[in-house]
């Protein structure tokens, strides 16, 4: 029972996660505006979501396997699978940095908008959820 | 808790760009100044900026900014004739400082934009941020 309430908040879970990293992203290309030789990163956000929706329902983190009982063990980084792409800059600057700043800004406001929907949508499914264990 | 390094990384911005702030009004006030501690005139500076990567996340080449170095300009320096002037050489002629005035104001206007989009930024993410702590009440 409790799986399946975990299952019905993984997308909405996973999709606020992961506008969050956007997030991130963009405020690196506003912060590295000036920055010589930096290039602006973005991801795909579409696939990326397709992907961590279907490992989130497993959860599996990545270790590595070992043959040999003398082998290091070791964890892979879990949430930095994430593939992070680069911007096709319309005019860079001769300094090699590639953030467009009207870009990068549209593309935060429009993000955080986002997020705050993909929040909105989780609050009131929590709130059905609760509504629905209520005796009356 | 990644929600925390965007803090990070424009709070890195901002001290960069206000270190970048710091040297020009450096620059524009010492515009006129024909000798220093060392007896010489006045260079002007300029920051140099690099990425700085956010601990272990910062692996795609995400992260903050910070000052790498303070260089110097190596553009030859201003030489005014002022025949009357103390540090005036035997030609007549006393080394300025290589300060470009109107591309320091430039800069600075430059570099409050940015510092001004780095706190839009922040502050954008404390409202997600405290939003995100009211998840399920109400």
């Amino acid at each position: 029972m409790i799986d399946r309430l975990a299952a019905s908040l993984n997308f909405h879970q996973q999709a606020l996660g992961l506008r969050q990293e956007r997030q991130k992203v963009l405020a690196s290309n506003i912060a590295n505006a000036d920055t010589p030789g930096y290039k602006a990163r973005d991801m795909d956000f579409a696939g990326e979501l397709q992907k961590a929706v279907k490992q989130g329902s497993s959860d599996g983190g990545l270790a590595l396997s070992r043959s040999s009982a003398r082998h290091i063990e070791g964890q892979g980084v879990p949430g930095a699978s994430h593939e992070l792409l680069y911007r096709v800059p319309d005019q860079p600057s001769l300094d090699g940095n590639t953030v467009d700043m009207d870009r990068e800004r549209t593309q935060f406001a429009d993000n955080s908008v986002r997020y705050q929907a993909a929040l909105t949508i989780l609050n009131s499914r929590i709130q059905g959820l609760k509504k629905a264990m209520q005796p009356e | 808790m990644s929600m925390f390094s965007i803090f990070a990384i424009s709070g890195s911005a901002m001290s960069a760009q206000s270190q970048r702030m710091n040297v020009t009004a450096s620059n524009l006030a010492n515009a006129d100044s024909v000798s220093g501690p060392d007896g010489e005139a006045y260079r002007a500076k300029q920051v140099m900026f690099e990425t700085r990567a956010q601990s272990r996340e910062g692996v795609g080449g995400v992260g903050g900014v910070g000052v790498r170095e303070v260089v110097e300009d190596p553009s030859p320096m201003r030489m005014a004739y002022r025949p009357e002037h103390p540090l005036a050489d035997e030609e007549g002629y006393v080394t300025m400082p290589n300060v470009d005035p109107v591309g320091e104001m430039v800069n600075m206007i430059s570099a409050s934009r940015s510092y001004q989009a780095n706190v839009e930024v922040m502050n954008t993410n404390k409202q997600l941020m405290l939003k995100t702590l009211t998840l399920g009440e109400g």
